[in-house]
């Protein structure tokens, strides 16, 4: 899960000062019992987090079968990868996957938060549409899987009733992502409207007061007032919801596997075809860590746009 | 909260049209958690001739049967089943063991490390929180690969600590998290106590923990739904059925059922059992976890 699942209510005090004024401890404070309290956790910090990240971006450099020794090979490998056409279609798969996944996911989010906004404040429907995302990313393929079966999936005699004929959801090429990519909107669509109902209640009402004297119609207000101040979270869901969307993984491996002929080999999956079918860890790691280059910029440039933002309603 | 300044009859047809809306998108959330309880009590083998049959065809527990490994193999493949021996009862106890210890390990450690960032001074504090955060930027991925060499080289595959470990002492959310708790806790109470002659131990335990124990439930709540769903890591290092867990499960019963004729029954009584358990905690627990997301804001 992500860290805006909750960030709890007093951000803004100032942090950590513990009260006791400076000088009337010791300059190392409390470090002793400290070191105690934080032991197990840098433990595994150091050794789950720090040294597999320093590690994998040695592995990057390296030929690295894990059967011998890892060989280091320079820039070997980030070479391959430029001229490996499954990179780039990986590449472009994922993209694709991100651009509707995250484009339909954000607008039924906001249309499902104004419509509890203006509707209803029931706990009971809030917790019925946050239920998908509760359910394991395999369940929830499966589920679907079974659903739209080309021959005998309840979505396909849905589209007969109104005379569509039967479509190839995984296995047209064509479908496979768009399918994918909805599968993973119905789950996470409830939990984004939650995070967005949550940036509406923030708006203060007389910002909506001050409208209604105007005589602003309610579409208006929706784009004019409503939309730009909700800017800062929507752009902060946006960084969360696409680092989280460049890392599908596993609804592609328990329905498509990367197919219909690469059509839906997503870069997670490539990566991990590659380490764990091939055992090519040198490459997979390099991989990996472009991966991690791409999320870093995309979330740097949501954030910087977050900060231009932020004095909307200031 | 009456915005709109229009006509009562636009009004009227504008919220009735939002109305309708509303209880489109509530059956579009609920529909497929049906159709997998219609399926998995349906006979595999009638499935395919009724296929918009709104209850179960020739209800049975058949499918129920099959992958709890209750069923012989000709009965199973009678009834559509691939015949291969599965036994969802063992994929349960499985991710009940993973989740469990993950959950207990993990938040009870970030407690501890978060009572360090948030209580207590000392030189360096808010550098090393912040090099924790950091690492919420790493994808998961990136660290995975080098991870799976580590528990390999610890002869750890295929165990159910190769599987915990990993999780078993902390995230950086799980410390965030605590920590923004802690830090509201009323100074004068911890005071007051190390007056009374209390250690950090004894805050730590008898106040810190019984005045967080809302927040910390909720997290211990996410953290055990996070851990029961993870499918990425186990699939890598618990693939043996004596630590398969049940997302594990259901991908490879997913790849060995029959090409041609799928034993969509099975397949479906198999994810409801995966599902289930997580459904159940939902309903228990569906206020808390509700509000953990709706009102709290993102910052």
């Amino acid at each position: 899960m992500t860290a805006t699942t909750n960030a709890p209510p007093d951000t803004r005090r100032s942090h950590g000062d513990s009260g006791a004024p400076p000088g009337k401890r010791r300059s190392l404070g409390d470090l002793k019992v400290a070191m105690i309290f934080i032991a197990p956790a840098t433990l595994g910090f150091v050794v789950f987090y720090i040294w597999p990240t320093l590690r994998g971006a040695y592995l990057s450099f390296t030929e690295y079968s894990l059967l011998s020794a890892p060989k280091f090979n320079g820039l070997a490998n980030y070479d391959r990868m430029i001229h490996d056409s499954f990179f780039w279609n990986a590449l472009g798969v994922t993209v694709e996957y991100v651009v509707i996944n995250i484009g339909l996911q954000t607008v039924l989010a906001v249309g499902i938060a104004m419509l509890m906004y203006r509707l209803t404040k029931s706990i009971t429907v809030r917790a019925i549409i946050l239920a998908p995302y509760l359910v394991a990313n395999v369940v929830v393929a499966l589920v679907w899987y079974w659903m739209l079966d080309v021959q005998v999936g309840v979505v396909n005699t849905f589209l007969g009733w109104v005379g569509i004929d039967p479509i190839a959801f995984f296995g047209d090429s064509h479908w496979a992502i768009p399918t994918v990519a909805g599968i993973n909107v119905w789950r996470h669509m409830g939990y984004t409207a939650l995070l967005v109902f949550a940036g509406l209640q923030t708006i203060p009402s007389y910002v909506y007061e001050a409208a209604e004297v105007d005589g602003s119609t309610e579409w208006k207000t929706f784009w004019r007032i409503t939309l730009p101040l909700l800017r800062p979270v929507l752009v902060m869901v946006l960084v969360v919801t696409m680092i989280g969307s460049f890392q599908i993984f596993d609804t592609v491996a328990v329905t498509t596997q990367g197919g219909p002929i690469n059509a839906t080999r997503v870069i997670y999956y490539y990566i991990y075809e590659r380490a764990f079918t091939r055992f090519d860890f040198g490459y997979a790691s390099a991989m990996a860590l472009v991966l991690f280059a791409i999320l870093a910029v995309v979330s740097l440039v949501q954030l910087r746009l977050l900060r231009a933002r932020e004095s909307d309603l200031a | 909260m009456s915005l709109s300044s229009g006509s009562v009859r636009q009004v009227t047809v504008g919220r009735t049209v939002a109305w309708v809306l509303l209880f489109i998108l509530l059956i579009v959330t609920l529909f497929p958690f049906y159709w997998m309880l219609r399926t998995a009590f349906s006979d595999n083998t009638q499935l395919p001739g009724h296929p918009n049959s709104l209850l179960p065809v020739e209800t049975t527990l058949g499918a129920f049967k099959r992958v709890l490994g209750l069923s012989s193999i000709e009965e199973a493949q009678a009834q559509g089943g691939s015949g291969a021996a599965v036994n969802f009862w063992l994929y349960l106890r499985n991710s009940l063991v993973v989740a469990t210890i993950t959950t207990v390990c993990q938040v009870f450690f970030s407690a501890m490390a978060a009572y360090a960032f948030a209580r207590l001074r000392w030189p360096g504090r808010d550098k090393v929180f912040a090099v924790f955060l950091a690492a919420l930027m790493v994808p998961p991925i990136f660290t995975t690969l080098p991870n799976f060499v580590l528990i390999k080289n610890l002869g750890l595959l295929n165990s159910f600590a190769g599987i915990i470990l990993p999780g078993a002492f902390m995230t950086p959310f799980a410390i965030f998290f605590l920590r923004q708790f802690f830090l509201g806790i009323n100074r004068e109470l911890e005071e007051a106590a190390m007056i009374d002659g209390a250690g950090h131990r004894r805050i730590f335990f008898g106040m810190i923990i019984p005045l967080s124990a809302a927040p910390i439930a909720t997290l211990a709540i996410l953290t055990y739904i996070n851990s029961w769903n993870d499918y990425f890591w186990p699939l890598l290092v618990g693939q043996q059925e004596n630590v398969r867990v049940l997302t594990v499960a259901l991908g490879v019963f997913r790849s060995q059922t029959p090409q041609g004729g799928p034993d969509w029954a099975g397949l479906m009584a198999a994810t409801l059992i995966a599902a289930l358990p997580m459904i159940i905690l939902f309903l228990a627990f569906a206020k808390r976890i509700t509000n953990s997301i709706g009102f709290s804001g993102i910052k």
